[in-house]
């Protein structure tokens, strides 16, 4: 009735699995820079420096509120012309992992202002050192609350790898694209990209809830 | 020392030649900056519309509203705006549907950003105290002036903080219209892009623009909102 040719559908799903795994690789390895990055933000605004506290808390609202989609074409068109060749996959990575990295530090600092104060005197009581401190001591108490943020920007770069296509990375929504334009039928590969997104997001989002919900009682923080 | 050589003759060029870019590109800057704020605020009142229609339904004891508002919303938040743009502008007019890119790009924003919305309204219209319900009951109010006039002004004042962010966020989606050849501020950097090849100050200046547009008139507004609403709770 809406002319779905399910052995197109089934012809073109081993491509779309195929593409499915590097957009869980380009998650994966955007995440994975978000995550550092996003601590070194955090960090970085927690100096006695005032100016770097400013500087970077700007660079963090800048990279917040402007897309990313404007970001991945900067970072993939902008180095060239300083002489850096990037292929799209190292500027992708850059500019999602950058991108991520913003929010991930907004999440991070939520974690580490809520950690108490008491425990911060004790670091000093103890004469700890401030790698020690934050590392041995603050940290670890601020990433369990942080870890609903955390998985919540994990699922969102997963979301947001389709705009990766527009360099040319060759995920899902590439080869959705190139599926669809090779065969003039567009109905099968969006739909089946859909429900792929779909099928991995809705359970990962359930399973970091379970995850959360673990790592919390193993604390025994309930 | 090559580098640093290279960097600091093109920032040289930039320096020399950015106003006299800036004028040359300016008119399709600001044309693109129209059109975004056109999208930008179709979208928002499409997905405040949305927000507080699926909101409230999810909050329906009946089943059939509470299921059609939890498909909505697992739906457009379970996958990637993108996705959506592309099959509401690519495959909904095999359904014969057939919208305009125009259209296409604010509704697939509007829907999408609903979808987050409507969580924001389900969760401001709970944090609302049971006692204001059960007065609204005791002095027998009818259940649509009870949600209208003592539960939603309520639930407006705890949920603009988080809509503020929300808007940022739709502002930032509304540049992926570009991808369906709307012509907005994104489109237009990459046909400056394209036509002069100057990467970094046509990127970058659309960048400046969105942050702009972000800190300087969605920011602002909201905070404003927030104060007017306050005040008008007698809350300020």
């Amino acid at each position: 009735m809406f002319d779905w040719r399910w052995d197109f559908a089934f012809e073109i799903l081993p491509r779309l699995l195929q593409a499915t795994l590097n957009t869980l690789a380009a998650a994966g390895i955007g995440y994975g820079i978000a995550v550092v990055l996003g601590l070194v933000f955090a960090l970085a605004q927690r100096t006695p420096s005032r100016f770097v506290t400013l500087v970077v808390r700007e660079c963090v609202e800048f990279i917040r509120s402007t897309p990313l989609v404007l970001q991945i074409f900067f970072v993939f068109f902008v180095a060239p012309q300083f002489g850096i060749r990037l292929s799209p996959w190292v500027a992708g990575m850059i500019a999602i992992g950058l991108h991520y990295s913003a929010y991930l530090s907004e999440v991070y600092r939520g974690g580490i202002e809520a950690v108490p104060k008491g425990q911060w005197e004790a670091c000093t009581a103890l004469n700890l050192s401030t790698t020690k401190t934050y590392f041995r001591v603050i940290i670890p108490q601020a990433l369990p609350p942080s870890l609903a943020g955390m998985g919540n920007y994990l699922v969102g770069i997963f979301k947001d790898t389709p705009m990766l296509s527009v360099i040319g990375v060759a995920e899902l929504m590439q080869a959705a694209n190139a599926i669809g334009g090779a065969n003039y039928r567009y109905l099968e590969p969006y739909t089946m990209v859909g429900i792929i997104f779909l099928a991995i997001s809705l359970p990962a989002a359930g399973l970091i809830k379970v995850f959360e919900a673990w790592v919390h009682k193993k604390l025994g923080m309930n | 020392m090559q580098p640093i050589l290279q960097l600091y003759e093109y920032w040289n060029d930039i320096h020399m030649s950015y106003l006299d870019f800036l004028s040359e590109q300016g008119p399709r800057f600001i044309d693109g900056t129209i059109m975004t704020a056109t999208q930008f605020f179709l979208s928002a009142i499409l997905a405040i519309m949305c927000a507080l229609t699926a909101g409230l339904m999810k909050l329906s004891s009946n089943r059939m509203i509470k299921g059609t508002a939890l498909v909505y919303i697992e739906i457009f938040r379970g996958t990637s705006l993108l996705v959506q743009l592309y099959w509401i502008f690519f495959v909904l007019p095999l359904f014969g549907l057939t919208l305009d890119k125009f259209y296409t790009g604010f509704v697939a924003v509007g829907l999408n950003l609903g979808a987050y919305g409507a969580e924001l309204v389900r969760g401001g219209i709970q944090s609302v105290p049971k006692g204001q319900w059960e007065a609204a009951y005791a002095i027998s109010m009818s259940p649509a002036k009870r949600m209208y006039r003592i539960i939603l002004p309520q639930a407006l004042l705890n949920m603009l903080p988080p809509w503020g962010n929300l808007m940022i966020e739709l502002l930032k989606a509304t540049a992926l219209v570009s991808l369906i050849s709307v012509t907005d501020l994104m489109f237009e950097a990459k046909q400056i892009n394209g036509s002069t090849f100057l990467s970094a100050q046509a990127f970058g200046t659309a960048l400046i623009i969105y942050y702009i547009f972000a800190r300087l008139v969605v920011t602002p507004f909201m905070r404003w909102l927030e104060r007017v609403m306050a005040r008008k709770m007698g809350r300020a």
